[in-house]
């Protein structure tokens, strides 16, 4: 795969810029002006800037909009109610919110339970699914469906099987009387888990079809010049499968940062980011949306979100880049 | 992007999938608070209809509403243009619907919530219409009607008492009385526990309903006067009569029903329903998860029992709805007539019809059709030396969603933390009183 790249990028920057080259030209008529109809150089400034202003407007206004709110106080009602607070938001944020520091708590260990439990699952789901056995499509879609169903559903859904009083796990270990209440929902040493649980179940499914695109993606050689060096089935995936599946790994890795930093809807669904649940996301919703919203204090909440993303993919873009650029 | 020999789309890891996830995250960190260009209906001006925005999107209240809005056009010859979202959307979108093109007249809350519109210019005051529908309100609705300013911005329709719901033939059967001070309902929530009943139904999952609870406290052991300045954020939240609140609330915290913060209010009503539960303290609405004709006519309540005798039970917790008028409606005469039927006892009338877990805000309304349960509300409202809403409409709502709600949630699971509870509420509501 990475070949394939980069194979694809050096012949992609080959094409001349399509916007401003033939701009520049027409001063020097030459042979090549004839290259390009008016019509494809229409067609190609349009291609170029019709995204240009689409990604601008969208995602770095947006960001940098809401960078600046974040120094602002801003109850949402016209824009001379916009005042400027410095840094009292984060400060606020940083030394008073009771719910921050374990919002930001809830989201790493969000991210490490997803990498140390269904992402080996998966893993080895895939492995399995990929030995040719019987009905392997039949299982592929089973553990892939909770990846189908929306974050929303699953919450709902989950939300049901926890439910204190007349929820399937409460109901079958007889916890739903006074005295022996186990509440899943509430209790904030119980419920991230069983929130996790939830997540793990849907990313497993993810995982697996991503891990199974991978193996699929291994040279059938490699494995045999394994075996005829005699090497055993654990042998052979750990000193050639799984190194090959390296790239598969990087995708892996980023899609569950991303998952972990964007997991929201599931727990909004479930219990609201009560006690015990409370993540970023859900922190800058609650001071965001709704009546006499805190604009200012919410966009600061969204700013420490998007630095921690920042902390994370840009040294993952810094290597690609330079990597690309050895190739 | 390849193919598989399996057939599986084989995502790799591009420069521009990784871009697409930076910006994904750049958008759900930043884009959020643009998400505001929701407005109402775009109806161009027409003197034969007025449009109505209306939170009345469950179906008895909406049914309710629409008989009243097919009485005024057969009145009037006005038609009303309805135009209905789901109430939890209404109001979270409220903001951006009342800047962008609001509907001539919207359905609303009255106290704090109303006045904080009203003081920002989004809505009209119609002191006209008050000259004409005032005699038909009590006071106490007078003064939930008028903003900050001393103008009326809203026409209230109905209310409905916050209370200790109880099934009548559980108490019968077990010989209970109706407790009336503070040491009575210790009694009872104790005499309760011995006969193998939950004595205080409670389920906090939605984070509103523990509000409820601090509130009757509140007004019962500290007056109206200081809850009022407390939701008015000038009380502090470390008094200590604040914290006796709390106290007393820990009092009883043991009579409630365990596990409530994962529990719904709904749940929570089922208990008191299958008789389960003794009591249950929420607003009239509770009646109508009471399906069964025979348990809705056995359900009865009691107003919150009295903690200091000097104030007795003369609050009553009483959250009213009724309407305002955006701040340039397209059809202003149209509104204005509307806006005065609505608050004619017909109007009222018509609603209760069919919606029977509330009571009229006019006293003018007969209340013949009422039912016991109905009447007996009436009678605690009209009685009521002060009313009081809410405290998420008595107070701003942004930090009643944002601090108070997960505080409470955090107390009723864990009283003993109540000192450092209540100092970082107070903390959190200087900065957000002091902000705008």
């Amino acid at each position: 795969m990475t070949t394939n790249i980069t194979k694809e990028n050096p012949e992609a920057a080959a094409v001349p810029p399509p916007g401003a080259a033939p701009a520049k030209k027409q001063k020097v008529p030459t042979g090549h002006r004839r290259l390009l109809t008016r019509r494809d150089r229409l067609t190609l400034g349009l291609m170029a800037t019709l995204p240009t202003i689409l990604h601008i407007a969208l995602v770095w206004v947006t960001a940098l909009a809401s960078i600046a709110l974040a120094f602002t106080t801003w109850d949402g009602i016209g824009f001379d109610s916009i005042h400027w607070v410095g840094l009292q938001n984060f400060k606020e944020l940083f030394e008073q919110n009771p719910q921050f520091w374990p919002a930001v708590q809830h989201n790493v260990i969000w991210f490490v339970v997803l990498i140390v439990i269904p992402t080996p699952l998966g893993l080895f789901l895939a492995v399995q699914l990929d030995k040719k056995i019987r009905f392997s499509r039949v299982y592929q879609t089973a553990f892939f469906l909770p990846v189908v169903l929306s974050m929303a559903v699953i919450g709902f859904v989950w939300q049901l099987v926890y439910n204190p009083d007349t929820g399937l796990i409460n109901s079958i270990i007889g916890a739903n009387e006074p005295g022996k209440y186990i509440d899943w929902i509430g209790d904030p040493d119980l419920n991230l888990w069983a929130i996790l649980v939830a997540a793990s179940w849907r990313h497993t499914g993810y995982m697996m079809i991503l891990y199974l695109a991978g193996l699929k993606g291994v040279d059938p050689s490699l494995r045999e010049a394994s075996a005829i060096d005699g090497a055993n089935e654990w042998q052979t995936f750990k000193n050639v499968v799984f190194p090959a599946l390296r790239p598969t790994n990087t995708i892996v890795l980023v899609v569950t940062i991303i998952e972990a930093l964007r997991a929201f809807d599931l727990v909004y669904v479930f219990n609201g980011g009560a006690e015990g649940t409370e993540l970023l996301s859900i922190l800058v919703t609650t001071n965001i949306i709704g009546e006499s919203s805190r604009i200012g204090y919410g966009s600061a909440i969204a700013v420490v979100l998007l630095l921690i993303s920042l902390v994370v993919i840009v040294p993952y873009l810094v290597s690609t880049f330079r990597k690309e650029r050895r190739a | 992007m390849h193919r598989t020999p399996s057939g599986l789309t084989l995502p790799s890891p591009s420069r521009r999938t990784l871009l697409r996830g930076v910006g994904g995250a750049a958008v759900l960190g930043a884009g959020i608070p643009l998400l505001s260009a929701c407005g109402g209906s775009g109806t161009a001006a027409d003197p034969k209809t007025v449009t109505l925005g209306s939170k009345a999107s469950d179906p008895v209240p909406k049914k309710a509403f629409a008989d009243i809005y097919a009485a005024f056009t057969k009145e009037s010859g006005l038609t009303v243009d309805v135009n209905t979202k789901d109430s939890n959307t209404f109001q979270e979108q409220i903001n951006s619907y009342l800047q962008g093109t609001p509907d001539d007249v919207f359905t609303w809350f009255a106290g704090y919530r109303m006045q904080f519109f009203a003081a920002k210019g989004l809505a009209t005051p119609i002191d006209d219409v008050w000259e004409k529908i005032g005699g038909n309100f009590p006071e106490a609705m007078k003064a939930l009607s008028k903003g900050e300013d001393g103008k009326y911005y809203l026409v209230p329709l109905y209310t409905y008492p916050w209370a200790v719901f109880y099934r009548k033939s559980v108490f019968q059967e077990k010989g209970y009385e109706v407790p009336t001070t503070w040491d009575d309902f210790i009694a009872l929530c104790k005499q309760m526990q011995k006969d193998k009943l939950v004595p205080i139904a409670f389920g906090d999952k939605d984070a509103w309903p523990a509000l409820g609870t601090f509130d009757q406290i509140n007004f019962r052991a500290n007056g109206y006067d200081f809850h009022v300045e407390l939701m008015a954020g000038k009380a502090s939240w470390t008094d200590a009569k604040v914290r006796k609140a709390f106290d007393l609330w820990t009092e009883i915290l043991p009579y409630h029903q365990e596990g409530a913060v994962g529990r719904t209010w709904q749940d929570a009503a089922q208990t008191l329903a299958s008789k389960k539960a003794g009591m249950y303290l929420m607003g009239s609405f509770v009646a109508q998860q009471f399906t069964d004709k025979a348990a809705l006519d056995d359900l009865d309540f009691f107003a919150f029992p009295e903690i200091d005798p000097a104030y007795g039970q003369d609050t009553v917790e009483a959250p009213t709805d009724g309407f305002m008028m955006s701040k340039s409606p397209k059809n202003k005469a149209g509104s204005l007539k509307l806006m005065e039927y609505l608050g004619t006892p017909a109007a009222e009338e018509i609603y209760l019809k069919s919606d029977p877990s509330v009571v009229a805000a006019s006293t003018k309304a007969d209340t013949a059709s009422y039912t016991p349960l109905q009447k007996k509300a009436y009678d605690m409202i009209a009685d009521a030396k002060n009313l009081t809403q809410f405290m998420d409409r008595d107070s701003r709502p942004d930090f009643t969603s944002t601090v108070m709600q997960p505080a409470l949630q955090k107390f009723v699971r864990d009283p003993k933390s109540v000192d450092s509870l209540l100092s970082s509420i107070e903390r959190q509501k200087k900065t957000i009183f002091a902000s705008s």
